[in-house]
C-alpha cells in the first residue's frame, strides 16, 4: 500500500490501489446500507401493491391499496390533523426560534444560556411528554392551577378536540425551539458585521436593520431549518403515543400514528406500506418546492 | 454603546430570562413532583415545593418498597424492573454508538482520503438515503428482522443502526476532508499502510468530532422509541423509553401514581442530562455546524 504519489504514472496505480483499500473500509457501512436502507426502501415499495397480514406470504393486489386510500375517510383526516399540526409547529417554532437567536445574538455569547435553551432536545420524546401530560392534567396538573388562579376556566388539553393537535405541537415547540434557535444562531453569525456597520451609518433603525438586513441574509438558512423541521414535524409519532393515542375521536390521529396502527395493531401491513409511500413522495415534493420557491441556494449577499 | 443597558435591552434580557425559566420549569416540576407523596399531591397541586417530601417516589420506581408499601403510596402495585431497563437501555446505546460511529468512520475515510472510480457517485447515494423518512424503510426493516426471528432479541434492536446512519458518514467525512494531505504522505513515506494511518493518525486527529458524534448517537439511541417499541416488547429487552410508555399505561386512571411517573421519568432522562452537563460546549457548538450544509 505504501505507494508515493509524486510521479503521474504511480498515481494511476495508487487510483486502483485505493479501490480495493475503500471497498474494505466501506465493507461494515455498505452491509448496513443495502440490508437496512436500501432493500428495505425497494421492498418497502413492493409490498404497498401487496395484500399482506404479516402471517402470509404477500400477495400481489395491484393498485388496490391506493384506491382504497382515495375511499377511507381515516386517511384524509390523518392528513389534515397531520398538516394542522406541522402548520402551528412550523410557524409558532421558526418565530420562537428567530427570536431566541436573535436575542442571544444581540445579548450574550453565553454557553450556558445556549445549552440551557437546548437541554430539552435531549431529552427523550417520551419523557417530555409524559412530563406535559401531568403538567397539563385537567384537574390538578399546574398549568391549569395557574389559569385558574388567573381567572380562566381549565383547559382539557388532552381531551377537548380542538384543543388537542395544539397542545402536542406546543409540547413538541418546547423541546424543538431551542435547537432550531441554535441553528439559526449559526446563521446569524455568518452574516459579516460590516453589513451591519453600514446600515448603522445609514441611520437604519432597529426594526429595519431586522426586516431589510439580517432576514433576507438569513433566508439560506431558515429554508434549511423550515425543511428540516417540516421533514421531522411530519413524522411526529412518540408525542401521541404516550398521550393521546389518536384521540379524542381522531383528532389526534396523524399520519404516522394511523400507519403504525394500520401495520402493527391491525396487521395491515400493505396497506400501511403504501400509507408510508404517499407520505414519502409528499416529503419529497414539499421539500423540492420549498428549496425552489424560496431559492435556497442563493444568498442576498452579493 | 451596544453594551450599555438601555431600556431596549432590559426588555430583551427580561424575554430572554422569561424563555429560559419556560425551558427549565418542567425540569423542576419534575423533581418537585418526584420528591412529593401521591397520596397527598392531587390535595395541593399548586404547591411550588414537594408535597410531604418523600423519597418513596424513587423506592418505589427502583423497586426497594414492598408492593404493600408502594401501593399504599398511591403506586400500581406492579413490579417495576427498573434497573434491568436501564440495564438494557446502556447495553442498546452503547453497542450502537461504538458500532456506528466506527463502522462509519471507517466509510468516512473511503470517501474522504481515498481515491477511487465513482466515489462521489456512491457517496451521494448514501447521501440520498437521507431523504428516505423513517417509517418507510421501518415497516420491511421489521419484517426481515421478523423473519430473521430477531424479535425481541438485542440484536434485533441494534442491527438496523449498528453499521452507519449517513448522516454519521457525512459528519466525520466534513472533518476528514479537512485534514492535512502532507502527514499520511509522510506516513506512507515512512512505510506505513491505510491501517497505520486509519488508527494512527486521523482517528487521533480526530477525536474531538468523533466524540461529538458518539455523544449524539448515545443520546439519540438513549432517547429512541420507535424501534425499540416495536422489536423489542418483551421484558428482558424493554428499554427505558418503552418502559415509561408501559409504566403510564399501567397507572390507575383514577388517580395516577404521578409522583412515581416523574421519578422514573426523572432517572430516565438522569444520564443524559448529566452526559450533556458534561459536554454541553462541545455538543451545543456542533450544532450549528450539523444542522446547515
Amino acid at each position: 500500500m505504501a505507494v508515493t504519489t509524486s510521479a503521474p504514472p504511480k498515481r494511476r496505480r495508487r487510483s486502483l490501489g485505493d479501490l480495493k483499500v475503500a471497498m474494505i473500509f466501506l465493507a461494515p457501512a455498505t452491509v448496513g446500507f443495502v440490508v437496512f436502507y436500501i432493500w428495505p426502501t425497494l421492498r418497502g415499495a413492493y409490498l404497498s401493491f401487496t395484500e399482506y397480514s404479516l402471517l402470509q406470504a404477500p400477495e400481489f393486489n395491484g393498485l388496490q391499496n391506493y384506491e382504497r386510500m382515495i375511499h377511507d375517510s381515516f386517511f384524509w383526516n390523518a392528513l389534515v390533523v397531520t398538516v394542522e399540526y406541522v402548520v402551528i409547529n412550523i410557524g409558532l417554532q421558526t418565530v420562537l426560534a428567530v427570536l431566541i437567536a436573535m436575542l442571544m445574538y444581540r445579548l450574550t455569547k453565553s454557553i450556558t444560556v445556549r445549552a440551557v435553551i437546548l437541554l430539552p432536545y435531549l431529552i427523550a420524546n417520551v419523557v417530555v411528554a409524559l412530563v406535559w401530560y401531568w403538567m397539563l392534567d385537567f384537574q390538578v396538573g399546574i398549568v391549569n392551577q395557574g389559569l385558574t388562579l388567573i381567572g380562566i376556566d381549565p383547559v382539557a388539553f388532552f381531551g377537548d378536540s380542538h384543543w388537542a393537535i395544539p397542545t402536542v405541537a406546543g409540547i413538541n415547540i418546547w423541546r424543538h425551539m431551542g435547537y432550531t434557535a441554535l441553528l439559526v444562531f449559526a446563521g446569524l453569525q455568518t452574516i459579516p458585521s460590516y453589513v451591519y456597520e453600514a446600515a448603522e451609518v445609514d441611520g437604519s433603525s432597529e426594526m429595519q436593520t431586522f426586516w431589510r438586513i439580517t432576514l433576507p441574509l438569513l433566508r439560506p438558512v431558515l429554508v434549511m431549518v423550515l425543511v428540516v423541521t417540516m421533514i421531522g414535524s411530519f413524522q411526529i409519532f412518540d408525542t401521541i403515543a404516550v398521550t393521546t393515542q389518536g384521540g379524542p375521536i381522531n383528532a389526534t390521529r396523524v399520519i404516522y400514528y394511523y400507519i403504525y396502527e394500520r401495520a402493527f395493531t391491525r396487521f395491515d401491513f400493505g396497506y400501511a406500506s403504501a400509507m408510508a409511500l404517499v407520505l414519502f413522495a409528499i416529503l419529497a415534493v414539499v421539500s423540492l418546492l420549498q428549496l425552489r420557491l424560496l431559492r435556497a441556494k442563493e444568498s442576498d449577499l452579493a | 454603546m451596544r453594551k450599555s443597558l438601555t431600556p431596549g435591552r432590559t426588555v430583551a434580557w427580561v424575554v430572554l430570562i422569561v424563555l429560559m425559566l419556560l425551558t427549565l420549569f418542567p425540569f423542576y416540576w419534575m423533581l418537585r413532583t418526584a420528591l412529593s407523596d401521591n397520596t397527598q399531591l392531587a390535595g395541593h397541586p399548586s404547591s411550588l415545593l414537594p408535597v410531604e417530601t418523600t423519597l418513596g417516589a424513587f423506592k418505589r420506581v427502583l423497586g426497594l418498597s414492598t408492593v404493600e408499601e408502594a401501593q399504599a403510596q398511591g403506586g400500581s402495585g406492579a413490579a417495576v424492573n427498573f434497573w434491568l431497563y436501564l440495564r438494557n437501555s446502556l447495553i442498546v446505546s452503547t453497542v450502537t454508538t461504538v458500532s456506528q460511529v466506527f463502522f462509519s468512520a471507517m466509510a468516512a475515510y473511503a470517501f474522504a482520503r481515498l481515491r477511487w472510480p465513482g466515489r462521489d457517485k456512491v457517496f451521494a447515494l448514501f447521501l440520498a438515503a437521507l431523504m428516505v423518512p423513517p417509517i418507510f424503510t421501518t415497516l420491511p426493516n421489521f419484517v426481515l428482522i421478523k423473519n430473521l426471528g430477531l424479535l425481541n432479541s438485542f440484536a434485533g434492536i441494534i442491527l438496523p443502526g449498528a453499521f452507519m446512519t449517513p448522516f454519521a458518514i457525512f459528519f466525520l467525512r466534513q472533518f476528514f476532508l479537512g485534514i492535512n494531505r502532507e502527514l499520511e504522505e509522510a506516513a506512507m513515506i515512512d512505510g506505513a499502510g491505510h491501517r497505520k494511518i486509519f488508527f494512527g493518525i486521523i482517528i487521533p486527529i480526530s477525536a474531538a468530532p468523533i466524540a461529538t458524534l458518539a455523544i449524539l448517537t448515545y443520546i439519540n439511541s438513549w432517547n429512541d422509541y420507535f424501534w425499540p417499541l416495536l422489536v423489542g416488547q418483551q421484558e428482558n429487552v424493554r428499554v427505558l423509553t418503552v418502559a415509561l410508555g408501559v409504566f403510564r399505561s399501567q397507572t390507575p386512571q383514577g388517580g395516577p401514581d404521578w409522583a412515581g411517573l416523574m421519578a422514573a421519568t426523572l432517572i430516565a432522562a438522569l444520564p443524559m442530562i448529566v452526559l450533556f452537563l458534561a459536554f454541553a460546549k462541545r455538543i451545543t457548538n456542533s450544532i450549528g455546524f450539523s444542522g446547515i450544509k
